[in-house]
């Protein structure tokens, strides 16, 4: 762990705002940072952990922004990477935005959660809708003191008690990411589902949770090898669930945050067939022109269909007077990334497009090298999923003995979905 | 309204300004005025000047206010510490209030504050607060507990806080127990002994697991880092630790999952190996590892270093797992470069053909660091997985095709290694890498290019001009490029002598005459010294065969790999490098080892903890470490010297002065100073081996049959072995009346088969008269475990009657001579050999220094693969191979003037140890 300071710099490397936790490295370390940083990327040695003789420094880059820890210790780095994109995340939450602008904005409350989310190098409390109870942004112009809320020190350190909806409710969103990796050739050269189930929680109370899905391990635990189930690679759940329960018999039970949160992920390696395939042949003809054939094509069930497909095909940078046809949707070039989208409303199952394109080259030839960026693609299939997971049930027993109504909803949509090309 | 207001002040007068709006009577007044000090503050504008009035406003109970009061104390306090003073009382008062958040609040900022007067105060507060009633208040004062330390550590082991926090450990909170654990690991980490103040007891071990299924995210990295600097008594704890351990993986919180990850390893190396409790939790291990893999790319990052050492500690747990490690296009180059790493790692004949595939895709991407990379991972696999060398050289040619400058001059330098690999092999691509001659531009290639050319100087038809065209511009040339033409243009004279005498002398004369650079002048002086002496011993020396080079590349080292392991997940696990090399003094804290394995002694890890690991140089250039590496083995040992006119070529002084100089430099004809490690040892066996089969160790003879037990005949005998032939060495002594005749022998089955070669052929013995007779012995005969293992009963019989005895073998006798190793071979198998297969051993009363230790070894087939100078202490590495085809390692760790000597064995036989030990005993003492 201990970080001993944390700096939010902007993109020139000037500190907004800083917070010093150990106070045994100099504050003003942190000039070396900026040089360090442009001296490891021209080399390009860059990595996000940089040392200097004084120090570690280990940062992330968002917004323009950069969150920068310092320790002179052997720390838990991977805790420090973790907490350093949670700050992140809170800020965030609070602000909506975290930029240059609303750090100004919003400094005193920012050195307020500094001092909440840390101590001593130490990450505490991280769960914003709890520091929102006792740290604000309208000050307290009353003068009543906030109080810990109890959570903060509970095992339940993610939910206020006492929360009160009128309607209780809850919404599921199960929704499976497809990564595809795949050559030039056409095979496939990895493809993988990251699925993740998202709750929106609006539940009075303490209630308890238990969700069923049809678990590959545990249908054949219970003798139900026989019905559908899915196999998951791998789960990760929010801290609210009960790991040592779901390790003894796979039941997912808890005790949810209110409000949006990330309930578990999943992933499993599959051998579907990709959802939406891609084939290109691309004719350069040197100092003239290149030429596009794209066929897209969507293997899956006629019933489903799948929204706002977007083929992103890249280009030469040198690429002039482009020209399109296609049989269905409609074709952009977008000269400032060096490509053309090709977007299609609505692409139903087992369905098969074209498009060709046709752009000139100059005569000249450019010096520099161009990579071969790949093809991605992006859709979304609504109530399908790749992998057949399905919620069976979603319990909720809470002591005051309301009925509360769960709300799922499926969809699939393109995770990092790659395909290269010649 | 926002914030940012407070940052634009006037210039003029600004502080002046602030005081009195600092000394206003209106509270909101008051506050604005504390905020715009603080905006100054942030902005690094030094308001210290205002410190009398800041500390006026700390007795507010508007707790925004007081929260600025406090940044601004901790802020400015060490430059006023005389000032500082005044805001004890408040402080002490807060620590009473009835609010638990000003409690908190003011005893954390107080630990915060280090100036000696306040800490003087904080004690009281601080013994108050860490009994409060309030979780939120105790979870706050333990933290100020490791604060307090880290100011003044007498005053916390003297005012009993450690007692206090040792206490919190079994608090009814989660948090505060994991802010204890916290805090006492940060305080044993920075013990000034080095021994941990306070030790975690089995009991607390419980206390912590129940609470870790209670604690936020961040607590449960706490404890789990905390749990993984516990060693449990016996493999039943270790077991249940993993049990509770195990749904961490699970945890959406990637630190969490590593530091599960680093704990269970751990513990995993005091349960059995084979068991099938290990073997699922290695499976279970996999799936999380991989999904790391989805998380933020700093994140990826870490993970990526740490199962580059996962891979090298226990290479089962991902070797199916090759796919989730190929490069994507989009991520960060720092993620790229790791995965490479890993994928080398892990390639294999299974998978090679999918690995050439990717790093070609790769080499034609844009990024120049990665493309190089790749090209060099070319190399590595063609070095590595033997069977596809040919497949890796057909990439490499591919990619010598496409004329892309960068990537062809990659390719050469890792095709002069491949060279080195796979002698006589490749040599029909030379003319393709002849016809890029031109674009080479970087040292390193022109290097190889040329090492090319002069080791393969009689297949190519043009060499001289090729070299002539490079001396042009001798001068201009780098250094390393430099004594590598020097040394073509040698190899070319002495091969190819008719038409180039004019050329040598052009290069000796530039080498000698108009270059300042002492190596390639002295370098120069002795090849042409060697030269005008005697030709035929130049070319003896020259054109020496070179030893192979192998792909030992950047594995670490044993002890190192292991001490990184116990630091998963930290900076020292990314670094590669212990922390004692980046964090200073005290706080680098002690060294950590894997766990004492069961059935070895306590010393196991002490023993290991004091060797101090070297850290193999530069990860970036991946071949260039197969020649460093080499180098700091076994070339100096004085063993090895009067080999060295026969490996090496003729680098004699410039190759000792690159190993002075760290080598790096040197590449290919150089390179064969770094003599490599097997055939080193090859070579002492040839020097030692077999002149002195004599001098090799045997017993004295025993008494085996009494006569009063022989009927008249008496036995002595001892069992020794000469230039690989063991045999039985007896006096038979005739003690009866009459004479003895018709000897015949059997031996019972034994442990390791050892029978006669050949019957007994002893003449008739008269009264009195006595024989030696040599029983040649070798190893087919049946076997069948003995107990103890090395006892062996025979039979003897003569014309009077049928005798039986059994006598020990000693286990030298079955060393063969083939029981050297190569280097890598050996890390590997000492890697794979489990834990709980390991032995030490005390050596006392040690004669000579580690020279004479390791010739001796040597003579009685112990063959040292390396030698190590670390801290002073002298480490041989040594393997031996028992007849029955066991093999045995050992790390002998010998201090220059000391009688004792630690001896670590591995062996899947452990069985044997105690005997390979007393072996040693002898051997020594002989």
């Amino acid at each position: 762990m201990s970080c001993s300071a944390i700096y939010i710099l902007d993109v020139k490397g000037k500190v907004l705002i800083s917070r010093n936790y150990r106070g045994d490295i100099d504050l003003g370390v942190i000039e070396k940072f900026m040089p360090l940083l442009m001296e490891k990327e021209e080399e390009g040695l860059l990595t996000p952990i940089l040392q200097i003789p004084e120090c570690t420094f280990s940062y992330i880059k968002t917004n323009n922004l950069y969150i920068v820890s310092t320790t002179k210790k052997n720390g838990n780095i991977a805790l420090v990477f973790v907490f350093l994109h949670k700050i992140v995340q809170v800020m965030t939450e609070y602000f909506k935005e975290l930029e240059e602008e609303s750090i100004r904005d919003n400094f005193v409350v920012i050195y307020e959660l500094l001092d909440e989310l840390l101590d001593f190098g130490y990450p505490q409390t991280t769960d914003t809708k709890i520091l929102q109870e006792y740290i604000t942004q309208e000050g307290h112009k009353l003068e009543i003191q906030p109080r810990i809320p109890v959570a903060v020190t509970n095992a339940v350190s993610w939910r206020s008690e006492g929360i009160k909806y009128r309607k209780n409710e809850v919404f599921l969103d199960v929704i499976e990411s497809v990564n595809l990796l795949a050559n030039a050739n056409g095979n496939v050269l990895r493809s993988e589902i990251v699925g993740a189930i998202k709750m929106r929680v609006y539940l009075s109370g303490m209630p308890e949770l238990r969700l069923g899905l049809n678990d590959k391990v545990l249908f054949e635990s219970t003798g139900r090898g026989k019905s559908k189930s899915v196999e998951l690679e791998d789960v990760k759940f929010h801290q609210c669930v009960r790991l040592s329960r779901f390790e003894i018999d796979r039941t997912i039970s808890f005790i949810p945050p209110d409000g949006e949160f990330e309930l578990m992920s999943y992933r499993l390696n599959t051998h579907v067939k990709p959802l939406i395939w891609i084939e290109s042949v691309i004719e350069r003809h040197a100092h003239s022109r290149v030429e596009y054939m794209i066929k897209a094509k969507s293997q899956f069930k006629r019933r489903s269909t799948a929204n706002n497909v977007e083929i992103f095909i890249p280009v030469p940078h040198d690429a002039d007077s482009p020209k399109f046809k296609t049989t269905i949707g409609s074709v952009k070039y977008a000269p400032e990334q060096n490509a053309i989208t090709w977007s299609i409303k609505s692409f139903p199952g087992g369905k098969e497009y074209l498009m060709r394109a046709h752009f000139g080259l100059p005569s000249v030839v450019c010096e520099d090298t161009e990579g071969k960026p790949p093809i991605q693609v992006k859709f979304e299939i609504p109530y399908f999923t790749t992998s057949g997971i399905q919620v069976r049930y979603l319990k909720i027993i809470e002591k005051s003995g309301y009925q509360a109504l769960p709300w799922v909803r499926y969809i699939t949509q393109n995770g990092d979905y790659q395909l290269r090309t010649n | 309204m926002t914030d940012s207001k407070y940052f634009t002040t006037t210039k003029k007068g600004e502080i002046f300004e602030l005081k009195s709006e600092l000394n206003n009577d209106k509270k909101e007044k008051k506050k604005e005025a504390v905020k715009k000090v603080i905006a100054s503050m942030t902005v690094g504008k030094d308001v210290s000047a205002l410190f009398p009035d800041v500390v006026n406003c700390m007795q507010t109970d508007n707790l925004e206010l007081k929260k600025l009061v406090y940044l601004y104390l901790m802020n400015y306090a060490k430059s006023q510490p005389d000032m500082a003073i005044m805001a004890v009382n408040t402080f002490v008062k807060d620590c009473e209030d009835p609010n638990p958040l000003i409690r908190a609040l003011a005893v954390r900022t107080m630990g915060c504050i280090r100036v000696d007067k306040i800490t003087e105060y904080l004690c009281e507060p601080l013994r108050k607060c860490l009994k409060d009633e309030d979780p939120y208040v105790r979870k706050t004062a333990a933290v100020c507990v490791a604060k307090l330390y880290d100011i003044s550590s007498g005053l916390v082991e003297d005012q009993g806080f450690l007692e206090q926090l040792k206490e919190l450990l079994s608090d009814s909170n989660p948090m505060v127990v994991a802010n204890a654990v916290a805090a006492l690991s940060e305080i044993n980490e920075s013990s000034p002994t080095g021994q941990p103040l306070v030790e975690l007891s089995t009991n607390t071990i419980n206390k912590l697991l129940t609470a870790l299924n209670e604690c936020t995210e961040w607590g449960q990295v706490f404890i789990l880092d905390s749990l993984s600097n516990y060693t449990p008594r016996d493999e039943r704890e270790a077991q249940s630790i993993c049990e509770r351990i195990t749904p961490r993986l699970a945890h959406a919180n990637a630190a969490v999952v590593l530091s599960a990850v680093k704990v269970l390893i751990k513990m995993m190396e005091i349960l059995a190996g084979d068991t099938e409790f290990c073997n699922t939790l290695s499976k279970k291990l996999a799936p999380p590892l991989v999904t790391l893999l989805s998380s933020e790319p700093e994140v990826q990052y870490v993970a990526l270093r740490n199962i580059n050492l996962i891979v090298q500690k226990k290479p089962d747990i991902l070797k199916h797992e090759m796919k989730v490690f190929f490069v994507k296009y989009n991520d960060p180059i720092y993620v790229k470069l790791e995965k490479l790493d890993i994928m080398i790692r892990l390639a294999s004949q299974v998978n090679i053909a999918q690995v050439l595939s990717e790093l070609k895709e790769y080499a034609t991407e844009v990024d120049v660091d990665f493309v190089r990379k790749a090209v060099r991972a070319i190399g590595r696999c063609a070095i590595k997985v033997e069977p596809s060398a040919e497949r890796c050289v057909a990439t490499l040619l591919d990619l010598i095709q496409t004329k892309v400058n960068y990537v062809v001059q990659e390719a050469i330098v890792v095709i002069k290694d491949i060279f080195r690999k796979y002698p006589n092999k490749y040599e029909s691509i030379i003319s393709t890498l002849c016809e890029n001659l031109d674009t080479l531009d970087e040292p390193e290639a022109r290097a190889s290019m040329v090492w090319i050319i002069g080791e393969y100087a009689e297949r190519i038809d043009n060499a001289d001009e090729l070299l002539d065209s490079f001396l042009e511009g001798f001068g201009d040339e780098n250094a390393q490029v430099q004594l590598q033409l020097l040394t073509a243009v040698v190899k070319l004279f002495l091969k190819r002598p008719q038409h180039t005498q004019g050329l040598v002398q052009h290069v000796l004369s530039l080498a000698t005459q108009d270059s300042d650079n002492p190596d390639l002048r002295d370098r120069g002086f002795i090849y042409w010294r060697l030269l005008s002496t005697d030709p035929a011993a130049a070319k003896e020396v020259v054109l020496a065969d070179k030893p192979l080079i192998s792909e030992e590349t950047d594995l670490l080292e044993p002890t190192l790999l292991d001490e990184l392991i116990c630091h998963i997940s930290s900076l020292a696990s990314v670094y590669h490098k212990p922390p004692t090399a980046f964090v200073e003094g005290r706080s680098a804290g002690i060294r950590k080892t894997l766990p004492a394995r069961q059935g070895s002694d306590e010393g196991a890890g002490a023993g290991a903890a004091a060797a101090e690991t070297t850290v193999i140089p530069n990860q970036e250039s991946l071949i260039g470490d197969l020649l460093s590496m080499d180098i700091n083995a076994p070339a100096p040992s004085a063993a090895a010297a009067p080999a060295a006119p026969l490996a090496s070529n003729v680098d004699l002084l410039g190759g000792g002065l690159d190993v002075l100089l760290g080598g790096g430099s040197d590449i290919g004809g150089g390179g064969a100073v770094s003599a490599a490690a097997p055939t080193t040892t090859g070579l002492l066996g040839d020097i030692f081996g077999i002149p002195s089969a004599p001098t090799m160790y045997t017993p004295p003879k025993v008494i085996w049959l009494p006569a009063e037990k022989g009927k008249g005949m008496e036995i002595y005998g001892t069992f020794s072995r000469r230039s690989g032939q063991m045999a039985m060495e007896m006096t038979i002594t005739n003690k009866a009346m009459q004479a003895m005749s018709g000897f015949a022998i059997q031996f019972n089955k034994n442990s390791f088969g050892i029978t006669p070669c050949a019957p007994m052929n002893v003449p008739a013995l008269q009264p009195g008269q006595n024989l030696e007779y040599s029983l040649p012995l070798n190893t087919t005969g049946p076997v069948q475990r003995m107990d103890p293992l090395m006892t062996l009963q025979i039979a003897i019989k003569n014309n009077v009657d049928v005798f039986y005895y059994a006598c020990q073998i000693p286990i030298q006798i079955l060393f063969g001579e083939d029981g050297t190793l190569d280097k890598r071979v050996f890390l590997t198998t000492w890697r794979d050999i489990p834990g709980a297969n390991e032995v030490q051993y005390t050596l006392n009363d040690i004669k000579g220094n580690t020279d004479t230790v390791s010739n001796k070894m040597t003579l009685n087939n112990i063959f040292t693969i390396a030698k190590r100078n670390v801290e002073g202490q002298d480490m041989l590495y040594q393997s031996l191979k028992l007849t029955n085809n066991i093999w045995v390692l050992l790390e002998l760790k010998l201090q220059p003037g000391v009688p004792t000597a630690t001896l670590s064995l591995k062996s899947r036989s452990v069985e044997v140890a105690p005997y390979v030990f007393q072996a040693y005993e002898s051997i020594l003492k002989s």
